[in-house]
Order: C-alpha cells, then sequence, then structure tokens
C-alpha cells in the first residue's frame, strides 16, 4: 500500500493506539494536518504550543500513556521546548512530532527552520530528524518504546516537509531494534537480600517513595511492603497520592515545604528507603547533612541516579515494581515470624518505639494555619481544603508553581494515585491550565481541579478557550494574592522585605471577565463564607469551564520552610506553632 | 623510547565508547559532558570496521565527576552500544601527530635527528621547513613537542588519543558497561 510519509505518521500514531493529541499546524508541518481529518485520532487544537505540551503531560501523568503533541517548525518548535524541559525532568512519556523546513533547505536558514533536534538534544530522553518516508513507521515505533520504557521521558521527532509529502510502501516494524538501549527491570537478587537485611535489622526506617513509584504502577506493592512491615513512608511532591495519605503510616510530603513529621523523620532515620526518588535538593537540603545516620537503600530504574547525590549501601537499579515485589518475598524469608506474626502495628512490634517517636512529632507540628485570622482573610489553605472536602477521591488535581502548589500538596489529602498533577522539577509556571485540560481529556469521568496562582494563570490562560471550544470543562482556583507570592516569600524572609517586582494586582486583570470572554464561567470570592457555597456551585457546572477568583491572604507564607542549603534539622514551623524547629 | 606519563595521568581515565553512526551522535556526546560540566581532555573519532558502528575515544578528566557517573551517563544515550572503562594502566595508547617545523640548512640536520629518535617520518620538505608525522603513546608527543618548539612550529595537528585494552592482563579494572542488570 502506497502512503505519503504524513499518511504513514498519522497510521503509525494510530497504530501505537494514539487517541488523542495536543497540536496547532503550521507550513512545515502542513501536509500531516491533511490526514488527520480522516482519521481516528481525535485532535485538539491549543491555542499556543506550550499549551500542546502540558496538556499532552497531564493526559500521560494521570494515564501513564505517553502524551502525544504536534507542531510546526521553528517558532512551533520552540515554543514546546518549555514542555519538553518539564517532562524531562519529571520522567514524562511523551512523543512530540515537529515539522520541519524540507531536506534540502535544512541549514540554509530557511524561513521557520531552527535546530530543532539540536534545541531539544538535552531535553528529549532522543530525538530523531527523519531523512526518507520509510523511515517513519520505524522511527515512530522507536519513539514510543523509548518514551515509555525504561526511565519514561519525552521524546521528538523532526519531520522535514519533503519527507512527510513522499510516497513511501506502507510497513509496520515487528520489533524495535535499538542496540544501545537496553533498560534494566529486575534488581540485581544479592543486592536484594541486602536489603532485605537491613530493612529486618533496621529500628527507625523510612521510606522515601518519589515519583518512580507512580511511573512504575508500584503502588500496590509499595503497600504490600507497607502492610508487611510498617514502615512509615514519606511521599515527595512528584509521588503524592502513591500511598494513601488517610494510612497511619504516612507522613506526607518531605522536603522545603515538607511536614514536620515527614522531613525529621527522615533526618533521624537509620535507615532509608528510597524508591523512584533522585535525593533531589529541594528534598535533601545541604546533602552533607541529610539523614545523617541512616544506611541507604536505593531502588531506581536509571543507574545513573544511584550514587549521583547519596551513596547507597544497597543501590538497586531495576523497574520499582518489580525490585519491591522481589524485595517482598526476600523479607518474606527472613522477617523473624514467631516472634513478629506479620502485626507490624502492634505497640509491642520492633517499630513500635518509632511509630510513637514520629506520631509524637506529628502531634506536635501538624501543618497548621490560622483559621480564625482577626483580620478575616480568606487563607488559601482554607480553599484547598474546603474544595477537597466536596469532591470525590478520584478528582484530580493540578497545580500551577508557586506558594499555591505548595498549599495544593500540603492540604489535599490525596488517597489514590494518578490523582496529582503538578510541574515538579523544573517548576514552569504556567503548567497548571494545559495540564488540567490533557487531565480531563484523559479522564472525562473524574472531576479535574486545579489550583493555580495569579501570576502563573496569567501565564497560559488563554488555553481555557481551547477548553471551552472543545468542551472540557476543568475547574480553575485561583488563589489571587495579588502577587508573584512564592518570590515574595523569599524576599520577604531573605531579603529583608525589600520588595522587587513581585506585585501583580487583585484585579488587574479583571479574572471574571477574563473567564467570560473565554467562554468559562467565572466566580469572585472574597470572603470564608462564601467559599463554600461558590465551590458547590462550581461542581454543579459540567458543560463548560469554571474560573473562581479567590481574593486569598496576601501575606501568608509557606510553612514548614527549609530555607535553601540549610539543613533539614533547621525546619522553620509556622509562627503559629510558637518557638519551633528541631 | 621515553615512556613517562605526562602529568595528566593521574587525572585522565579513557572511555573507548562504541556508538551507532547515526546523524548527530558525536554532539549527542559532547552535549552531555558540556550539560552535566564532565570535562575532556581530548576525544577521537573514526569508524570502526562494522560501518554500522563508530569507536569514541574519550580521554575524560576524573577530577571534574565522578567516572561512574560519566559512565552511566552516557550509557543512557540511545545511540551509544557499548562503553569500555581503560585504566591507563592496562591500556595500549597512541596519538597521531602531524607538525611541520621552521628548519633551515642550519637547523635542519639536527631536527632530522631528533625526528629519528623518535622514530617519525618526514612526509613533506621545502626550503625553509618540513612536515613530520609522528605516532606514539600520547607522552613521548609532548616531549618532541617541547624539543622542536625551539626550532619554530609552523602549525601542528594531533588527533587526540586513541585507545585499546590491553591484550592478556587481569581483566579486573577493566568494566564493560552494557546498561543492563537485568533478563533482557
Ligand atoms: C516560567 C517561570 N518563571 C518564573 C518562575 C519563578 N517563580 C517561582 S514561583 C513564582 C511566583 C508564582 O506566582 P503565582 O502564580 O501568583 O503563585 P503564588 O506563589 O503567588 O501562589 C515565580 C515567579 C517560575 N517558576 N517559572
Ligand atoms: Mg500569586
Amino acid at each position: 500500500m502506497q502512503l505519503t510519509g504524513a499518511q504513514a505518521l498519522i497510521k503509525s500514531l494510530e497504530a501505537q493506539g494514539v487517541e488523542v493529541m495536543f497540536g496547532l499546524p503550521g507550513g512545515a508541518i502542513l501536509p500531516v494536518y491533511d490526514p488527520i481529518i480522516d482519521s481516528s485520532i481525535r485532535h485538539i487544537l491549543v491555542r499556543h504550543e506550550q499549551g500542546a505540551g502540558h496538556a499532552a503531560e497531564g493526559y500521560a501523568q494521570v494515564t501513564g500513556r505517553p502524551g502525544v503533541a504536534m507542531v510546526t517548525s521553528g517558532p512551533g518548535a520552540t515554543n514546546i521546548v518549555t514542555a519538553l524541559c518539564n517532562a524531562y525532568m519529571d520522567s514524562t512519556p511523551l512523543v512530540v512530532i515537529t515539522g520541519q523546513v524540507a531536506t534540502k533547505a535544512i541549514g540554509t536558514d530557511a524561513f521557520q527552520e531552527c535546530d530543532t533536534t539540536g534545541i531539544t538534544m538535552s531535553t528529549t530522553k532522543h530525538n530523531w530528524l527523519v531523512s526518507k518516508a520509510e523511515d517513519i513507521p520505524r522511527v515512530i515505533s522507536e519513539a514510543f518504546y523509548v518514551a515509555t520504557t525504561g526511565r519514561p521521558g519525552p521524546v521528538l521527532v523532526d519531520l522535514p516537509k519533503d519527507v512527510s509529502s513522499s510516497m513511501m510502501e506502507w510497513y509496520w516494524p515487528e520489533k524495535v531494534d535499538l542496540p544501545g538501549y537496553r533498560p534494566a527491570t529486575e534488581g540485581d537478587p544479592a543486592l536484594i537480600r541486602e536489603a532485605a537485611r537491613l530493612v529486618s535489622e533496621a529500628s527507625r526506617p523510612v521510606i522515601y517513595a518519589g515519583g518512580g513509584v507512580l511511573k512504575a504502577r508500584a503502588t500496590a506493592e509499595l503497600a504490600e511492603l507497607v502492610e508487611m512491615t510498617g514502615i512509615p513512608v514519606t511521599t515527595t511532591l512528584m509521588a503524592r497520592g502513591c500511598f494513601p495519605d488517610d494510612h497511619p503510616r504516612c507522613l506526607g510530603m518531605p522536603g522545603m515545604h515538607g511536614t514536620y513529621a515527614a522531613v525529621t523523620a527522615i533526618q533521624r532515620s537509620d535507615l532509608l528507603i528510597a524508591i523512584g526518588s533522585r535525593f533531589d535538593d529541594r528534598v535533601t537540603g545541604k546533602v552533607s547533612a541529610f539523614a545523617p545516620n541512616a544506611k541507604v537503600i536505593h531502588i531506581d530504574i536509571d543507574p545513573a541516579e544511584l550514587g549521583k547525590v547519596r551513596r547507597a549501601e544497597a543501590p538497586i537499579a531495576g523497574d520499582c515494581k518489580v525490585v519491591l515485589s522481589q524485595l517482598i518475598s526476600a523479607l518474606g524469608e527472613i522477617l523473624p515470624r514467631a516472634s513478629e506474626p506479620r502485626e507490624p502495628e502492634a505497640p509491642s512490634s520492633r517499630l513500635g518505639p518509632w511509630h510513637s517517636e514520629i506520631d509524637e512529632w506529628r502531634a506536635r507540628y501538624p501543618l497548621t494555619y490560622d483559621r480564625e485570622p482577626p483580620d478575616g482573610a480568606l487563607k488559601p489553605q482554607y480553599v484547598v481544603e474546603c474544595i477537597r472536602s466536596t469532591v470525590p477521591d478520584d478528582t484530580i488535581l493540578v497545580a500551577g508553581v508557586g506558594q499555591h502548589q505548595m498549599w495544593a500538596s500540603q492540604y489535599w489529602r490525596f488517597n489514590k494515585p494518578y490523582t496529582w498533577v503538578n510541574s515538579g522539577g523544573l517548576g514552569t509556571m504556567g503548567f497548571a491550565v494545559p495540564a488540567a485540560i490533557g487531565a480531563k481529556v484523559a479522564k472525562p469521568e473524574a472531576m479535574v481541579w486545579a489550583i493555580d496562582g495569579d501570576g502563573c494563570f496569567q501565564m497560559t490562560a488563554q488555553e481555557l478557550i481551547t477548553a471551552a471550544s472543545e468542551g472540557i470543562p476543568v475547574k480553575i482556583a485561583i488563589l489571587n494574592n495579588a502577587y508573584l507570592g512564592m518570590v515574595r516569600q523569599w524576599q520577604e524572609m531573605f531579603y529583608a522585605e525589600r520588595y522587587s517586582e513581585v506585585y501583580l494586582s487583585p484585579d488587574l486583570p479583571d479574572y471574571v471577565l477574563w473567564a467570560e470572554a473565554m467562554g468559562c464561567t467565572g466566580f469572585r470570592v472574597e470572603t470564608s463564607e462564601e467559599v463554600p457555597s461558590v465551590i458547590e456551585k462550581a461542581n454543579q457546572i459540567d458543560d463548560r469551564p469554571v474560573v473562581i477568583d479567590f481574593r486569598t491572604d496576601v501575606f501568608e507564607k509557606v510553612y514548614p520552610m527549609v530555607p535553601a542549603g540549610a539543613s533539614n534539622d533547621d525546619i522553620i514551623v509556622d509562627p503559629a506553632h510558637g518557638e519551633g524547629g528541631a | 623510547m621515553m615512556t613517562t606519563n605526562a602529568h595528566t595521568a593521574a587525572r585522565h581515565h579513557l572511555l573507548s565508547v562504541l556508538v551507532e553512526n547515526k546523524a548527530g551522535v558525536l554532539s549527542r556526546v559532547t552535549n552531555l559532558f558540556s550539560r552535566r560540566g564532565f570535562n575532556i581532555f581530548s576525544l577521537a573519532v573514526a569508524p570502526t570496521n562494522d560501518e554500522r558502528f563508530s569507536r569514541i575515544t574519550i580521554c575524560v578528566d576524573v577530577e571534574s565527576a565522578p567516572l561512574e557517573q560519566v559512565i552511566k551517563q552516557l550509557d543512557k544515550l540511545v545511540n551509544i552500544v557499548e562503553i569500555d572503562e581503560l585504566d591507563p594502566a592496562d591500556a595500549i595508547e597512541a596519538e597521531l601527530m602531524l607538525v611541520t617545523l621552521m628548519a633551515d640548512p642550519e637547523s635542519r640536520s639536527q631536527v632530522i635527528q631528533l625526528v629519528d629518535v623518535f622514530d617519525g617520518r618526514i612526509v613533506d620538505v621545502s626550503p625553509t621547513s618540513l612536515t613530520v608525522m609522528l605516532a606514539g603513546m600520547p607522552p613521548d608527543l609532548d616531549h618532541f613537542e617541547e624539543l622542536v618548539a625551539p626550532y619554530g612550529i609552523a602549525g601542528l595537528q594531533r588527533t587526540g588519543r586513541e585507545a585499546l585494552r590491553k591484550l592478556g592482563r587481569s581483566q579486573d579494572r577493566l568494566q564493560v558497561i552494557t546498561g543492563t542488570t537485568a533478563t533482557s
């Protein structure tokens, strides 16, 4: 069967099971936009290519399937670089197709030419410049394979216009042949035994679960390990939801804005079990002072993460799901059955003293804020709690980047995996609106709320036009503090309250009018009393996006906080606790 | 022949990297080094006897980053097939130098003597200069370069280190990274 390169591309995407793609056409990708008309794939027309990238990320984060985006050459390609870098940092599988100028014009500074594969070399797991139409099915199957296996990540396929226009004989490759690409899966049995021994001997163990647990779909194995051993769990910003917040052994988020109990348990641990986490500086603070007395078991599919930041006593390269099952069976053989008859939760169990020590920290320093502020200000944390209290557990929460993101992560109770979508490694303002759209497209049956900042909202709000016109009813709660709040907080705490270029204004723009102009329903909430009823109204609206402008307390800060580069022992708790700190 | 180690000996390690012959593969490697802050002393690339692959010999500054990190990050590049880590003590190293030396009738015989001592070959001659081709251990080339510098160097090009592992030695310092700890 003779096809054009463009037809072969679409057919290849269909062969990969692609149902939805996000994109925006232009000259160099024009040939591919023609066969889309006849394809089963739903194409969602975004208003900016960055939005296509983040929407594809939202889609991928809630499904585990690769998000697909397609844009034109030059500015289309450069506009999606932020999303590629974001996906690279957060190990999100994406397949991005970019148009390119015709092969003969490459290198001539042709109209809308840019060195897309060069620019994206360090923000993709791999990229391809396709030189012949007959390579298209092979490259697409390689692209999906690389994006989704091993440590997932974004890939990019650059497709010159003459290649998509020329003819080829259709085929579908039986298998992928990449001699240099062999992701690890199973853990080394000797190291697994060593890890099991460390677990059986530890008296102050903590699990430091990262995004890799979700990527590997290993939440059931993690839960089993905890049931078996009673080891407390911390879930990083990328891992929120991989273990239920309501579980008694869940300590919440570690790191710069983590809970006191999570941060301190890690600091005082004698065994740190890092699963799909990478000792990010926002978690460790000062590395030399991080968990100083802990031995480390580090499980990660990317061997380069092992020993990159912290040396591990048991560095295990492998898929978290596979390695956790290996560890569970190794533990089953050595855990003392008689003395500990599968009742790790009993107060008399070996970890009993550790559990009660942690419980004291939890009771003493819970997450807290002033619930009855004297000035009656609307507290952002209250908004998050209030939304959470009205929605089911499978509601997907998306966040932007800043203070509101931290409050979202802290105050939402995550009880289901894949219900939290955020930009962790890159910290990309503007992520929330398009990512929420992608998440809702992937899971139309689930309610999708986004907690966004006023600053973030202004970066990508126009994608709500996409949402309104495509019938994607997401709900956006803007925690409008009139500031680039997170930066303001740092200026307040570390630059002697010298505020520099952080003021935005509460009512310029008018978010309600803006929302209405984009085909959404807009609400404004100025007092705590109005919060529940407006949220209830928003929950009822299912035929269009909703935007709520919550006028929140300008002065509120995120606590606890470990200042950048400081030791986790120097955690600052909310002043409401009185004299705080470890 | 002189075989003293150059001052770089303690700091450098050699990686013999087999890569797929795909467009852009060299820039992927160099991009990775600059992005991660790894330093390179030299880099030599050429096709192998199998046309699908090329071999890149990289002389890495192991003070800029732990060698293990360098190898593991390199191994993540999809087009890299195999990485052989060679301790200088277990490797045969060689490098080629082409150098044009100023050599007027007065100094010419001295220059030719030096070329002879180093087993070099004169490949071009003009009334005032000579072009010499010299292959050998990198420290010998360094030494030669020092000795002929006073006569005047008009042009010089070195290839960077090439290396293969020594035969019949214990393998314990050689590590073939294949990227797999897995079943398949
Ligand atoms: C694209 C981008 N530019 C700049 C920053 C730096 N930055 C981090 S948080 C923040 C403030 C975000 O303001 P807003 O969206 O209002 O959230 P708030 O902190 O007020 O909740 C800024 C500017 C960033 N993370 N991303
Ligand atoms: Mg703000």
